[in-house]
């Protein structure tokens, strides 16, 4: 009934399973032009909104008069705070526990504040329409200076909670105070840093950037009158989570609430958040019966959706005289903006920047960070990053670039004699966290191998003397970088966001042809999903990946997850995937052993089939055992092979990775070239190495862009200076080194198969070895800080203040 | 980000283009490759109720070299002048800066004459243009007039071009010697930090002839006489080099912007300066 078994390796290879460089499934349409993606909905009788902004960073509202746009063809209606209010729906939730406003109520907090909602029948009708909205302003004091933000005479921005004492994390100190959170012990270190033989001290500042996703945000919202079902496609990365949170805000029961992501184009975080466009719409849309789109443009994508970073962060490092490092002490003030709207788990309002004592072994440390409100855009997203990793590994690797000359000592060398070593695994940090694997000195090794690290410390060398003798205005740089990410939010127990647990999900139901569907809680933006998830599932359960659909991101069909963003699809529905799988393989060992006439513990798994265990030409292959699933009565057995698995993860994963850059620098002009970028990854298992690779390239990229000149500006009078892409940087290929990917694996102790996740690896190690080979290079004339973005003239700063023109 | 409702024109010839201008006035705007007036439009800095497109204006089209003389006709795009030989050999800083506009796609439809005649100084040309000591050709209900482009700058986006003129070629004398255009920016698409562009024919170890001018260090183009006076008759050794970019580093004013403070875009623009003359000189 058989035919001869093909050679296993044959049999594993036309799965394209894990390991396999399997080509993107999502490529064919994205190269085409054909993705779906919320623009490109058009619905009959859609009308679209837009909004009108603030031109200024704090002042009060006077008036709104929309009589004027009112009368204008194509407008419907326009929409202010006084006609939200009646509704509840005027203010929103953040997140972060604290609430933002919908649109301007009594006054605005920041630049490009949504003010008034014009829906109009196309997008030039609304345009003309928010054109015409007459709004008066009383400008207040702007406040942009955090440090400011508590001294006498400071603005009170937020008159709403000025007098209340106790935020969502804890007390208040003053109006503009949002938190103060702790991580460690403040007195054990404290005591540490007294009596250490060495400390080094220093403010390291991680600008204000953002993601700038290539499709900025939007939705379609539409409101059937007649079922009372609302559906909103949406650039969502949280599909599920949106969905609740609509329920919970609208009082619309959560079956009538659809939320649909299709395809998205670029998250990074930018997508997680909920943005007043979408309550606009959603209320625009019952108010008018027809569905409503809203789009951002790029200046409204980036003055006022969700930023990054910001944080300032006072550090203080001790050490043995030989470079044993004894504790970290650090500071932060965290600059969230006029409403706190971070995309945080609940009980981490600074995220998890107490992952800030990175890859080495350091025995005590301690945390705070105050959250500060300002007059800027809300936000405080983890930008291809799990929540404020970023943050902490730049900090970590900057400081220890600081003690590093403090101690006069090879940066590298300290690393080596600091990494938490391999037979220290599982390590519990001092601040909280308990490491599931590394292997830090051997990748390590690895890297400076590669890029011959003596050598270039030998030609560095060199180099400065060249410079002093006047031979060269050039300066070489050597950036090094260890990361350690914490990522795969999160095991359920300490992780939720408004209370929804951060677990996440994958149904399989297997067709009787023995091909499948799969559906997932997460939702891709990029991250070729589509085509890795398949993978885990193939190698699980034995049908080729191209047999495996893969869908997500529709709240009717989808089972319930928290989304993708910080790095935890992979480790937590990667991890659904591969237990559902098995739960596909339990049952269908049962309906081998059935149609094989052998007890269920005769048989053993061989790649894509059961085999009798001693008689390998007595096998049913998963096809064979799908098809008998549906059509084949099996006593004590259901029809049927299907699966759900809901997988709370039992810890975070904890990727690693050796960056090297090398860098050139024209002290003259502040222009510098990259000569080599060598990125060394542990995610643990590796599914798809075709995608890790362009993972890297693209975080790498995204680190280049940020280090080297991508923020959000602003001038005093909280003007952002940088609203459009001439002046916010993003590389294109002719800014984009080559890079040079490698690996190690060390896989994750606790996952079904040991993958860790990989696609913020790159941005978060990424950033410090740029930065740091910038800050490298002028070593040999003494600086030890500068502020990143290093751009043309913040380098020409620092030669400058270092006396390299006189 | 888009407009608000306009007229299209998209007339044949320059009579025609003049007359729609004098019909409409202050409401009308010509536009050649729209890479500064469509995203002015979008953000509704500038309310235009009437487009006139020369693009179909087959006369403003064409590099024309004849006897030593180099026309070039307003409409000719960027990727025109960077793939014709002839002007390569007339003129080769033409094609050196048009490299530096950008990318590929934006002078597929940029072009020389909306380029110079719209009077933003981070625009590369007029800066070349002064290089050249370029003239302009500007049509008008009254017929044609010339103006130089070293008197065509008034201050930003303010020009000798009355509003109801259009543009409709430079011109000017092919050019000898070494030549360079050096411009810094930050990344591709962007305008320069600083940029500058020289001339300088040298005859027996001397400088029998130079030209030297800058782009995006102040409010016009900027044409450095005193630089060139110092330049030419010197062996243009190192000493008359340091003292011509002194001299044409005295002569800008660059404002702060996202680029940088001023005193580092002006010791760009020594850096920038002395590039471009000695590459000139490398090639004189």
């Amino acid at each position: 009934m058989n035919e001869a078994t093909p050679p296993k390796e044959e049999r594993t290879a036309a799965l394209s399973g894990l390991g396999t460089s399997r080509k993107r499934v999502e490529d064919a349409r994205f190269t085409q032009g054909k993705g779906n993606y919320v623009d490109d909905l058009k619905m009959p009788g859609m009308l679209f909104g837009d909004f009108v902004r603030s031109p200024y960073a704090h002042a009060r509202v006077k008036s709104i008069d929309t009589e004027k746009a009112m009368a204008l063809p194509g407008v419907h209606a326009v929409l202010t705070a006084a006609d939200l209010e009646p509704l509840g729906l005027h203010w929103m939730p953040t997140l972060a526990g604290d609430k933002q406003m919908v649109l301007a109520d009594g006054k605005v907090l920041f630049q490009a504040q949504e003010v008034a909602f014009v829906v109009a029948d196309d997008r030039y009708a609304a345009a003309d329409g928010v054109a015409a909205v007459k709004v008066e302003y009383e400008e207040l004091p702007v406040l942009v200076d955090p440090f400011k933000a508590e001294s006498d005479g400071a603005p009170v921005l937020r008159e709403d909670i000025a007098d209340q004492t106790e935020g969502a994390h804890g007390p208040r100190r003053h109006p503009n105070h949002i938190f103060t959170w702790e991580s460690g012990d403040r007195e054990a270190t404290e005591a540490v840093l007294a009596e250490a033989d060495v400390v080094a001290e220093e403010m390291i500042y991680y600008h204000r950037t953002h993601p700038c996703p290539l499709e900025p945000c939007g939705c379609v919202a539409s409101m059937d009158k007649v079922n009372g079902k609302l559906t909103v496609w949406g650039t969502f990365q949280a599909p599920h989570a949106v969905r609740t949170v609509a329920s919970l805000i609208s009082g619309i029961a959560e079956h009538n609430i659809r939320i649909i992501s299709p395809d998205i184009g670029g998250g990074f975080g930018n997508k997680v958040g909920v943005y007043p466009g979408y309550v606009c719409s959603i209320v625009a849309s019952i108010v008018t019966g027809v569905p409503v789109k809203w789009i951002e443009d790029r200046s409204d994508n980036l003055m006022a959706t969700a930023f990054a970073r910001d944080y300032w962060m006072k550090g203080r490092i001790s050490a043995t005289k030989d470079g044993k490092i004894t504790g970290l002490h650090c500071h932060t003030t965290a600059d969230h903006g006029a409403f706190d709207a971070c995309a945080d788990p609940t009980k981490f309002p600074a995220g998890f920047m107490n992952i800030c004592t990175g890859s080495y072994d350091i025995p005590t440390a301690y945390l705070a960070v105050d959250g500060i409100y300002t007059n800027k855009a809300p936000g405080g997203v983890a930008y291809r990053c799990s929540f404020r990793v970023t943050e902490a590994a730049y900090f970590i690797e900057r400081m220890i670039e600081i003690l590093a000359i403090k101690l006069g000592m090879d940066a590298a060398e300290l690393r080596v004699k600091n990494f938490i070593k391999k037979d220290q695994f599982p390590y519990q940090s001092a601040l909280g966290w308990e490491y599931d694997s590394g292997d830090y000195h051997t990748g390590w090794d690895k890297a400076l191998k590669a890029v011959g690290y003596e050598d270039l410390r030998k030609e560095q060398a060199a180099r400065v003397e060249a410079f002093k003798r006047g031979e060269t205005r050039m300066l070489l740089g050597i950036g090094l970088s260890h990361f350690t990410e914490i990522v795969g939010a999160g095991p359920v127990k300490n992780c939720d966001i408004l209370g929804l647990g951060m677990f996440d999900s994958c149904e399989i139901r297997i067709h009787p042809t023995g091909s499948a569907i799969a559906r997932l809680g997460t939702i891709s933006q990029g991250q070729g999903h589509a085509t890795t998830f398949a993978q885990i599932l193939a190698s699980e359960i034995g049908l080729p990946a191209e047999d495996i659909t893969l869908e997500e991101g529709d709240t009717d069909t989808a089972p319930y997850g928290l989304g993708t963003y910080g790095s935890r699809s992979t480790p937590v529905a990667g991890a659904a995937t591969a237990m559902a799988g098995r739960k596909i393989r339990a049952k269908a060992q049962m309906i081998a052993a059935y149609l094989l006439e052998v007890h269920d513990n005769d048989l053993e798994w061989d790649v894509d089939r059961f085999v009798v265990k001693g008689s390998p030409e007595r096998f049913k292959t998963m096809k064979e055992i799908a098809f008998a699933s549906y059509n084949q009565a099996i006593p004590g057995v259901e029809p049927g092979l299907e699966a759900v698995s809901y997988y709370d993860p039992p810890n975070m994963t904890y990727p690693f990775g050796s960056y090297i850059c090398v860098m050139e620098i024209n002290v003259d002009t502040g222009t510098t070239e990259i000569r080599q970028v060598y990125a060394l990854d542990d995610c643990g298992t590796r599914i798809n190495p075709m995608i890790i690779e362009g993972q890297v390239h693209g975080g790498l990229t995204e680190a280049l862009a940020i280090a080297m000149g991508q923020e959000i500006a602003y001038d005093e009078q909280g003007n952002v200076t940088t609203g459009t892409l001439m002046d916010f940087f993003v590389p294109t290929a002719v800014e984009t080194p080559n890079y040079q990917t490698d690996y190690t694996v060390t896989p994750s102790p606790h996952h079904p198969i040991g993958a860790k996740g990989v696609g913020e690896s790159p941005n978060v190690g990424g950033v410090p070895a740029f930065s740091n080979a910038v800050h490298d290079a002028f070593r040999a004339f003494g600086l030890t800080q500068s502020n990143m973005p290093h751009d043309h003239w913040r380098i020409w700063k620092t030669a400058q203040s270092l006396g390299l023109h006189d | 980000m888009v407009p608000g409702a306009f007229n299209y024109y998209r007339p044949d010839t320059v009579d025609d283009v003049i007359g729609l201008l004098g019909e409409w006035g202050d409401d009308a705007r010509v536009i050649a490759g729209g890479h500064s007036l469509i995203p002015v439009m979008k953000q509704r800095l500038s309310d235009i109720s009437h487009l006139i497109d020369l693009g179909g204006v087959e006369a403003l089209k064409g590099i024309i070299i004849d006897g030593g003389t180099v026309t070039i006709g307003a409409m000719t795009t960027q990727h025109e002048l960077i793939t014709n030989d002839a002007l390569a050999s007339a003129a080769p800083i033409i094609r050196e800066a048009s490299l530096q506009i950008a990318d590929p796609q934006v002078r597929y439809l940029g072009t020389i004459g909306g380029n110079v005649a719209n009077g933003d100084p981070a625009n590369d040309m007029p800066g070349l243009m002064q290089t050249l000591g370029a003239t302009y050709h500007l049509a008008g209900p009254n017929g044609g007039r010339t103006v130089a482009a070293r008197d065509f700058y008034e201050a930003a986006y303010f020009t000798a071009r009355e509003d109801d003129e259009i543009l409709t070629a430079v011109s000017f004398a092919a050019t000898s010697g070494g030549y360079a255009y050096e411009k810094q920016k930050r990344k591709i698409g962007d305008y320069a930090t600083a940029a500058a562009g020289v001339l300088l024919t040298m005859h027996g170890g001397s400088c029998s002839a130079a030209s030297v001018a800058l782009t995006n260090l102040s409010d016009t183009p900027v044409y450095c006489t005193d630089a060139v006076d110092i330049l030419v008759g010197s062996s243009v050794d190192d000493e008359a080099v340091a003292a011509a970019v002194k001299a044409a580093v005295d002569v800008s004013d660059p404002v702060a912007d996202t680029r940088g403070p001023v005193d580092f875009k002006k010791y760009v623009a020594g850096v920038i300066v002395k590039k471009a003359i000695e590459s000139a000189r490398s090639r004189a």
